[in-house]
């Protein structure tokens, strides 16, 4: 349901694109999507090609999804480790003060005209 | 090789909502009318909640709500049943947020002038809206005791926009091994200014803090 919604953003920013720079067809749209952005890449590309393809533009426009691994920092220790591995508590240190750096993107990186 | 022309975007997908609702919030401080985001899991007491709320504070300011749901009414039927103030429903049409274009669209359905405060509703889900400017002033949610004090934990996005987290069914504190300390621990590791009410909706114990902070936010908005 989520994902659905999320085409329709992705939709309409790539319509004002494409129109902004022309383009009559776009061929790609290239996403960035992070670990734990709460999207599920095969759900999102499902929702895509069911609504791109009632797009003029964007009919068999594939969409390619990049994976950002999730990067989570420590208050206490100041260190990095990987969220998805050792989660909310620092493997280093044991605490629980910690703030993801990177991984929750929902990104249109770039589209292929 | 050159037929491949790839035109840089690098944009959020949520850049335009968040325009958006930036946009909404600066009309409605010019009309003086605050907007309080509700959100929560389904059936942790929104609707319950609402109505004890709103009895206590609707001789003071006027009030309207909006009952975001995928599919149904019987919440802001329920609203209007119990309080008698102004209630409309929002059909998400199977989405599981709000955004701000649609919570605009809801509001050009309630009667603004002179309403001081609308509540929205949002749908039942802790992921999903909390990812979602709605435009709203401020945004509160609702986590019932037998949810479990981890939910800050498992939901780190939406307890970090939250500025109230209402603490609901403490009468059932007994049945469960709900810690109200370390929720709040874990509350204030996502959001350290948040503000932490424990209520009982059935009741209407510890509503009246829940009253007072409202009064509070709105009077500020409008001066
Ligand atoms: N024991 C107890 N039950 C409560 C309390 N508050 C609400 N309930 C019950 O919890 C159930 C759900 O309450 P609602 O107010 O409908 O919850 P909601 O969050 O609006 O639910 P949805 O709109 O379906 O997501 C109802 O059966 C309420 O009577 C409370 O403080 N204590
Ligand atoms: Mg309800
Ligand atoms: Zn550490």
């Amino acid at each position: 349901m989520h994902e659905l919604g999320i085409v329709f953003y992705i939709i309409r920013d790539v319509k004002q694109a494409a129109q902004e720079n022309g383009v009559e067809h776009v061929n790609a749209v290239v996403m960035n999507i992070g670990e734990v952005s709460t999207i599920v890449p095969e759900y999102l590309t499902d929702c895509w090609r069911w609504a791109a393809d009632k797009e003029e533009m964007l009919k068999g426009c594939e969409l390619k999804i990049n994976i950002i691994p999730a990067v989570t920092t420590c208050g206490d220790c100041g260190r990095e480790y990987e969220t998805v591995k050792y989660g909310k508590t620092c493997p280093h240190c044991n605490s629980a003060n910690t703030w993801l750096l990177k991984g929750n993107e929902v990104e249109i990186k770039e589209i292929e005209v | 090789m050159t037929d491949v022309r790839v035109i840089e975007i690098k944009k959020s997908v949520f850049a335009d909502n968040n325009e958006d609702a930036a946009r909404l919030r600066s009309e409605l401080k010019g009309r003086g009318t605050y907007l309080l985001n509700l959100m929560s899991s389904p059936g942790s007491g929104k609707t319950t909640t609402l109505i004890q709320l709103i009895n206590r504070i609707k001789d003071k300011i006027k009030v309207a709500v909006m009952e975001a749901d995928i599919d149904s009414d019987v919440d802001a039927i329920k609203i209007k049943d119990a309080t008698g103030i102004e209630s409309i429903q929002l059909h998400t049409g199977g989405m599981c947020h709000l955004d701000a274009e649609m919570t605009r669209q809801g509001l050009d359905n309630v009667s603004l002038d002179g309403t001081d405060l609308v509540i929205l509703e949002n749908v039942g889900n802790l992921v999903c809206p909390a990812e979602f400017d709605t435009g709203a002033v401020r945004n509160a949610m609702i986590l019932s005791v037998p949810e479990g004090h981890d939910k800050p934990l498992k939901y780190p996005l939406m307890f970090s926009v939250c500025d109230l987290v209402i603490v609901n069914k403490i009468d059932v504190m007994p049945y469960f091994d709900f810690d109200l300390d370390k929720c709040s621990e874990y509350v204030h590791m996502r959001n350290p200014k948040a503000r932490i009410i424990p209520i009982c909706a059935k009741t209407g114990e510890g509503v009246d803090a829940v009253a007072d902070w409202l009064l509070e936010e709105v009077y500020n908005w409008k001066h």
